[in-house]
């Protein structure tokens, strides 16, 4: 506890470090995952295939993941958040899918009869009410982002691992405490504000 | 066969009681319907005989047994039990299902099997191509004939029976009430049946039992409440056709006259009910109509006159 | 870089054979415990309303936690080696079996419960006979979650002196040595799908005739 009060500030890069790249990767992850999802909504046979690499990748233990993408780009961040996206893009893809197929058939045939064109009835209804499913899958995949980092510190990647590994070398248990702790108050926090916004989205969605 | 004293029971949140000193005799043999508006308790009375819903006060004494002082498992190994939803099992096969109360008391294999087969034919599937099927497969009615099967399997005397059809599409319904009376008929049960369609209850019941926020309004035979409703309530529940619903328990063949139709009259099979040959003549226009049976050979007449003795209600009362 | 990590292999058997016994022995004793532990508490608790809440929020807490955390956590209140790893390991493997026991049961028909339990079948009838039963399924993917997290986790325990595959993974990353790092990686992801695959089929088997999809 003392260590922590007098090193505050080393937890706290740590823990911006941690926040950025988690923060990247889940924006990566999110984005591609948006553009498999909307497709593979209208295609099962792409869904089918997507499902099938993203749950192989998600097979893969993490540590084995970095460490196999070391000979192709190296230690460091790129590395990290490639892994990060593989991990997520399970979750992410699943839940957009289901999210979209499961809009109200009636809602969707309404949209269309007003006129809207199907990047409309996309972007203005499809999407809306599958946010709280959507909003769901990125609480997993935030979860999982922040424990990667974890990991990642190992292969020179910064964050809240750091702290960890160099407690763990110097037999240092302050910071380990620091660390892990640090990390799991961060992971918990994300998990439960993403919560409370899949919360509020499912009220406004539904009835 | 059943004797229900004084039964109350009154839930936690609620306002007023679910049911209200309900007294009643069924005796054996008897199906007695319960039937009411929603929440007047019917659906509790019935759960309270098996247990299924622990009585405030009150007594409920079964082939001679008080329920409350016998252990509730094995009281409920001996009433069949069928609900809406029918509830089969869906991870075992067909005849799994109907062996389950059996398999509970101990009986051997050989007997259990026997009695499958026996049961399956009796609810008219086919044992050979149906026993090992899953619940998956069946149609609605199908699943209803298992469940009503399934609660027959111990032959128990007493048979409590929670809106049965009532999941099913009229055409259904309407068979498998006719399949469920011919049953019974076979069979030696007393039966508890809870409906909230009244045309049920005048189709299936020996007494009907009309309650309202948990009390016992009127219990009686259907002709004697379809002539003589107790009350406002009673009369505006049974519906404003009365007279047509009172119609339809009677037959034709009762009613016949052995005199010869006239040619060119509509024709009406003599096990036909009075409302749906009244609705015959009135579509063909006609005041005679030739009864004839099965194989269309002429039994006799029926006129219009003659219904409308049969239904008239002020005869009915001052006899 | 292949033909070298295999040469590790067959110059380096016992060491080899030694971490993948380890890793393998704690993957199976974390899911093994975690299951004895999570499988009857979340058949316990499943019915009562109150409780069930609290072991399902209990356990989503402990699913958030970063894997690395918890193993790291175990070195300054248990110490280093086999046993702390596996203690942390089983902490991780708890949540998943928990979660989907509790949803297993509660996503039994509520008529079909009724329906047995007016036959006349005691409570512990139902949940042998009928709950159990029709539970499986979802418990058992549950187990093939945990398995995959577990066999995972284990990596990382080479970093709190647990053994196994990741000592390769390690030592390959610190020496900048390729083929020692495929040594431990490749098999590690074989294993990890291995599990996976295990799992999946169990699950597949024991769904109940009755349950399968037409």
């Amino acid at each position: 506890m003392q260590w922590f009060l007098r090193n505050w500030d080393q937890v706290a890069i740590a823990l911006w470090e941690h926040v950025a790249i988690s923060l990247t990767a889940l924006s990566i992850a999110f984005v591609l995952s948006l553009a498999i999802g909307i497709v593979a909504a209208r295609r099962p046979r792409v869904y089918a295939a997507a499902l099938g690499i993203s749950g192989f990748l998600y097979t893969i233990p993490t540590l084995a993941f970095l460490a196999l993408l070391i000979p192709i780009v190296g230690l460091g961040r790129t590395n990290a958040i490639i892994a990060m996206v593989a991990f997520s893009l399970l979750i992410l893809v699943r839940n957009i899918t289901t999210g979209i197929r499961t809009v109200p058939g009636d809602v969707v045939d309404s949209a269309r009869g007003m006129g809207m064109t199907q990047l409309q009835i996309l972007a203005r209804v499809e999407l809306p009410l599958a946010s709280p499913v959507i909003v769901a899958g990125l609480r997993v995949a935030a979860v999982t982002v922040i424990s990667v980092t974890v990991v990642a510190a190992y292969i020179n990647a910064g964050g809240l691992g750091t702290l960890i590994f160099n407690g763990i070398a110097g037999d240092h248990p302050p910071k380990i405490w620091a660390g892990a702790l640090t990390a799991c108050a961060l992971a918990i926090a994300v998990d439960l504000s993403l919560a409370a916004v899949e919360r509020r989205l499912r009220r406004t969605c539904t009835g | 066969m059943i004797s229900i004293t004084g039964l109350s029971k009154r839930f936690a949140d609620a306002a007023g009681p679910a049911v209200d000193a309900l007294s009643l005799e069924i005796g054996a043999g008897e199906i007695c319907v319960l039937i009411g508006p929603s929440g007047c308790g019917k659906t509790t009375t019935m759960r309270m005989i098996n247990r299924m819903i622990e009585p405030d006060s009150g007594s409920i004494v079964v082939g001679g047994r008080d329920v409350t002082r016998v252990d509730p498992i094995e009281l409920r190994r001996s009433i069949g039990y069928v609900i809406q939803q029918v509830g089969l099992f869906p991870h075992m096969t067909i005849a799994e299902n109907i062996a389950t109360v059996p398999q509970l008391l101990g009986w051997d294999r050989a007997r259990i099997a026997k009695r499958v087969d026996d049961l399956l034919t009796r609810v008219h599937m086919d044992p050979a191509r149906d026993r090992s099927r899953y619940p998956r497969e069946l149609s609605g009615g199908q699943k209803q004939r298992i469940g009503v099967a399934r609660a027959l399997a111990a032959d128990p005397p007493v048979m409590l029976m929670d809106e049965p059809f009532g999941a099913l599409d009229p055409i259904t319904r309407a068979s498998l009430q006719d399949e469920f009376l011919r049953i019974l008929r076979e069979l030696d049960k007393t039966i508890v049946f809870v409906t909230h369609d009244i045309d049920e209850a005048i189709r299936m019941g020996t007494r009907i039992a009309i309650m309202r926020a948990g009390r016992l309004v009127q219990y009686d035979t259907p002709e004697a409440i379809l002539a003589r409703p107790a009350d406002p309530f009673v009369e505006a529940f049974v519906g404003s056709d009365r007279a047509l619903k009172r119609l339809s328990l009677l037959v034709v063949s009762d009613h016949a006259a052995k005199d010869p139709p006239p040619g060119g009259a509509p024709t009406v099979l003599q096990s036909l009910n009075l409302r749906d040959a009244l609705s015959t003549l009135l579509s063909a226009d006609a005041e005679v109509a030739a009864v004839v049976d099965a194989g269309g050979a002429i039994r006799g007449t029926l006129t219009l006159d003659t219904i409308r003795a049969a239904g008239d209600l002020k005869t009915e009362e001052r006899r | 870089m292949l033909a070298d990590a295999w040469h590790y292999i067959v110059t380096h058997p016992t060491q080899f054979g030694t971490a993948l016994g380890v890793h393998v022995a704690l993957s199976a004793c974390a899911l093994a415990i975690a299951a004895l532990v999570a499988i009857p508490l979340g058949l316990v608790v499943a019915r009562r309303a109150g409780w069930a809440l609290a072991a399902i929020n209990a356990a989503n807490v402990g699913r958030t936690l970063p894997s690395l955390a918890v193993l790291a956590l175990a070195m300054p209140i248990l110490g280093t080696g086999f046993a702390p790893s596996l203690t942390a390991l089983t902490l991780l493997a708890l949540p998943p079996i928990l979660t989907n026991t509790i949803a297993g049961i509660l996503g039994v028909d509520r008529d079909v419960v009724d329906a047995a339990r007016g036959m006349g079948m005691t409570a512990g009838e139902i949940l042998r006979r009928v709950e159990m039963p029709i539970a499986t399924p979802i418990v058992f993917a549950g187990l093939r979650t945990s398995a995959v997290q577990v066999v995972s986790g284990a990596v990382l325990a080479a970093f709190i002196g647990g053994g196994g595959l990741g000592d390769f993974i390690t030592a390959g990353i610190a020496m900048m040595a390729v083929p020692q790092l495929l040594v431990g990686a490749i098999p590690v992801t074989l294993l990890s799908l291995a599990a996976d695959y295990l799992f999946g089929t169990l699950e597949r088997r024991l769904t109940p005739l009755g349950l399968r999809a037409a």
